[in-house]
């Protein structure tokens, strides 16, 4: 018989989710199929049996919480009821990250009163998103109360037992995914703690459509690759990025940290909920290589095989609605970066170009920005910046 | 003519650690002190020889008194010559501590009395008469404080005398009447009435030590009455005459009604310290004190450039350790780094039996405030090493926000309070919760733990009592 325990969840990863059973009691499993899948804050991972036999226990439910090393069941061997003991580790099969909206801080964790440590494990709260008031940035427990107070107002927060509203008849509850409830949290998060705001402009479409239905054909034979929008506007932001780098940095304590590479998360829409993998150093990319990596993110997001480090440590993200149909939005930053930019649809709309009433296709943007670290001359010259390098896309070549 | 970065006027605990301090940071400095030794009044006449006679004599009294019940039996015989010599011993090696302290770090001691002679010039008197002067880009007065005087009682050092003459009587006293209820009274009466002196304390509000917690206060005035003290609150000194053997007294109730003569032995006045400014040159640079004496400052500056002023001077509570605080910011600010005091975190300190030590506000404070708080308190009768040492009167109080439960203040009365006080003041600079304190390992069996208790108790959860 073998014991199937909850495997090491990964750095900074305490608990996880019992999300779905694949086997019920009495099935018959063969070594290495999956016999249950887990959920945390920030992956889903499966587990396999380690041996062939029969699925003789379930010891936690779908939606228990688990923590490593506990027991989720056990698999008797088929044959013999003495036959020896398995191994009684369970093997990671295949993980299968989720993303959380927000990569872990890299800073080392907060000197924290006894009091605020005992509140932030109780209540599960992430130390580095605390502010500190205390000496040096100390965390106090008034700081971490306050926080805790915070989060309160984000619906249903990770430690709260399901919500106690009476579901009437016409009505579903349904208990939030720890990935829903991890983006539902940083998603506040991000709104409380940076002064948010979101500057607008538009962009003349025609340059870049015309050089893509110039090239489309010739790019990808050369390339292996289609010409999307994304490579423009992944070039035209490193771009914008390196003559504003107030927005390619981030909010440390009393410190502004500057980031001198350039890893840009894309956001991509999967049934599970928004993923941003990382584009990583896309300053060092050409147009092809950069619609190449987003062509193998977004297959990996669909598919479920994003690893954790796909979705780490970006410095700034483009969000694209306008798959969507949407015409204008004002995108929440992706804490602890501090700008993030929205594309939306490309719709013909009637302009005026040298006194005459044109029609061209037009796109809004959108800059979310935190004040905290960018001004407002900043914010409006990178979006600036990025329509003139879309406009007129010989300026990326050129680099001006 | 000598030029200095800093020229300290007052070699007390705030000139002497200003020096200190200057010299460890490479400026040139130089100390004027009138006295002939230095450490000021803290060293020479206030909390060292006081603090020499309260151990002396907490422990003849141990010996004559609470021996037998430890089961030793012993007989106490006073020798009061013996102990004014440990007294003047044990001050005369500290004040040469600090004239190393002042080789080590290459300062200047300058004897004389220094005023200041305008603009970035000191000018220094010396015991002889003779006179010269110094240059220095800053001038730091830290020229401390002196006992009020009381009209009506003329302190003559014979009879009458002032906390300088009380730690150098010549006899103990049959019977002491002490002028003002605060904490130099009540240390020095202490001593005298351990040695064997009838003490009276005559105090004109109706409390003593004020300042104090009211709650321990009122503990602190029980457990004195039970040592033998006697107190006359709401009571006003007019007047007092001496004669060769004695002092008689005139006091008549604050709220109005007739006089009384009380006579004793000797008397003490003790009714606060006045800052010193005498004759020290503030208007040659167009400083002006209070209408109570004291230089106002912003941050130690004055209003007069380069001309900066420190402890007991300047606002705030007169103790050492304050001045010391605030030299040590005021030379880095010199300096030009940042230099900081935290004058809401200086604790206060009674070295009576039983001790009383406190940092922050008091609940009479936080009223007046109208500010929330919690309490949380124990008892020393419950704590195992008081316990052990029958030393189980008083307690601790710690105040904390019912929101944030950061520590307002801590208030003890009991045995060793003075040594557990930096305690809080650490925390407190730390912003701890009370929750703080209560989580933190205290070794066992130690007073301390009480001060544990006292903060578990600020949200329910004293476990030893």
């Amino acid at each position: 018989m073998a014991d199937i325990t909850t495997p090491a969840l990964g750095e900074s990863v305490t608990e996880a989710t019992v999300a779905r059973w694949a086997k019920k009691p009495g099935d018959s499993v063969r070594k290495d199929e999956i016999l249950v899948e887990l959920e945390t804050d920030k992956v889903s991972l499966e587990v396999a049996s380690p041996t062939d036999g029969v699925l003789s226990e379930v010891a936690a439910e779908e939606g228990a919480t688990v923590t490593p090393g506990a027991l989720l069941g056990r698999v008797t061997n088929g044959a013999a009821a003495a036959a020896p003991v398995e191994k009684p580790a369970a093997t990671v099969v295949a993980v299968k990250p989720e993303p959380a909206p927000t990569p872990p801080s890299p800073s080392p964790s907060p000197v924290m009163a006894p009091s605020a440590q005992r509140i932030a494990t109780e209540n599960n709260l992430d130390p580095a998103a605390i502010a500190g008031s205390g000496k040096d940035g100390r965390i106090t427990k008034g700081d971490a109360l306050a926080a805790l107070e915070t989060r309160a107002n984000v619906p249903a927060p990770p430690a709260t037992p399901a919500g106690t509203r009476e579901v009437h008849a016409r009505e579903e509850r349904v208990r939030m995914t720890r990935l829903r409830q991890t983006i539902a949290r940083r998603l506040k998060e991000a709104q409380t703690n940076a002064a948010m705001l979101t500057t607008f402009n538009e962009v003349d479409m025609s340059a870049v459509m015309a050089a893509r239905a110039h090239y489309k054909d010739a790019f990808e034979r050369r390339h292996g690759v289609k010409l999307g929008f994304m490579g423009f506007f992944v070039k035209a932001v490193v771009a914008a990025l390196k003559q504003i780098p107030d927005v390619n940095a981030e909010i440390d304590g009393a410190d502004i940290i500057y980031k001198n590479y350039y890893d840009i998360g894309v956001a991509v829409g999967t049934e599970r909920g928004l993923v941003v993998p990382v584009l990583r150093d896309a300053d060092a990319l050409s147009l092809a290589g950069v619609e190449k990596a987003i062509g193998d993110l977004g297959r990996k997001a669909r598919d479920g095989t994003l690893a954790l480090e796909d979705l780490q440590g970006g410095t700034f993200t483009i969000s694209n609605g306008g798959v969507y149909g949407s015409l204008m939005s004002t995108p929440i930053l992706n804490a602890p970066q501090s700008g993030i930019l929205g594309m939306h649809k490309i719709q013909d709309r009637p302009v005026a170009v040298g006194g005459q009433v044109v029609i061209r296709p037009m796109m809004y943007l959108a800059l979310s920005y935190d004040h905290r670290v960018v001004d407002g001359q900043g914010a409006v010259t990178f979006l600036v910046a990025v329509k003139d390098a879309i406009e007129d896309p010989q300026r990326l070549l050129l680099d001006i | 003519m000598a030029t200095y970065d800093v020229v300290i006027i007052g070699g007390g605990p705030g000139g002497y650690n200003a020096a200190i301090r200057a010299g460890q940071l490479g400026l040139k400095a130089a100390v004027v002190e009138k006295g002939p030794t230095l450490g000021g009044t803290c060293l020479n006449v206030g909390c060292m020889p006081s603090k020499a006679l309260l151990h002396a004599s907490e422990m003849f009294d141990a010996a004559a008194n609470h021996f037998a019940e430890l089961g030793i039996e012993a007989v106490a015989k006073l020798n009061l010559p013996q102990m004014m010599k440990q007294k003047a011993d044990s001050v005369g090696a500290l004040t040469k501590g600090i004239e190393f302290l002042f080789k080590k770090n290459k300062v200047d001691w300058i004897k004389g009395a220094g005023k200041l002679a305008g603009p970035g010039r000191v000018e220094v008197t010396a015991a002889n008469g003779s006179l010269s002067s110094l240059e220095a880009k800053n001038i730091v007065i830290a020229s401390g404080s002196e006992p009020s005087p009381l009209p009506g009682v003329a302190v003559d050092q014979q009879r009458i005398v002032d906390s300088t003459g009380a730690l150098s009587l010549p006899e103990v006293p049959k019977s002491l009447i002490v002028i003002g209820a605060g904490v130099i009274g009540l240390e020095l009466g202490s001593v005298w009435r351990r040695l064997g002196a009838e003490v009276t304390v005559v105090e004109f509000l109706d409390r003593i030590t004020p300042g104090m917690d009211a709650e321990v206060a009122k503990t602190f005035q029980r457990a004195l009455t039970k040592q033998g003290m006697a107190f006359k609150l709401a009571s006003k000194v007019t007047g007092a005459l001496a004669s060769e053997t004695d002092v008689s007294l005139t006091v008549e109730p604050v709220a109005g009604g007739a006089a009384e003569t009380m006579a004793a032995d000797y008397v003490l006045l003790a009714v606060g310290r006045r800052p010193f400014t005498e004759g020290l040159g503030l208007d040659s640079v167009g400083i002006m004190p209070d209408r109570r004496g004291f230089i106002e400052t912003d941050h130690w500056k004055t209003s007069a450039p380069g001309v900066w002023a420190i402890g007991d001077v300047t606002l705030g509570p007169m103790l050492a350790h304050k001045a010391e605080e605030e030299a040590v910011a005021c030379i880095e600010t010199i300096a030009g780094k940042a230099g900081h005091a935290d004058l809401r975190l200086i604790p206060s300190v009674v070295y009576t039996v039983p001790e009383v030590a406190w940092v922050g506000q008091t609940e009479e404070e936080l009223k007046a405030a109208g500010r929330a708080y919690k309490v949380g308190k124990f008892p020393f009768s419950a704590n195992s090493r008081a316990k052990i040492n029958h030393e189980t009167e008083g307690f601790v109080k710690v105040l904390a926000d019912p929101a944030t439960d950061e520590v307002l203040g801590v208030h003890m009365i009991g045995p060793s309070v003075s040594e557990m006080i930096g305690e809080c003041c650490l925390a407190m600079a730390f912003k701890a919760a009370s929750e703080d304190i209560a989580r933190i390992c205290h070794p066992h069996p130690t007073r301390s733990e009480a001060l544990r208790q006292a903060a578990m108790g600020v949200e329910g959860w004293t476990m030893q009592a």
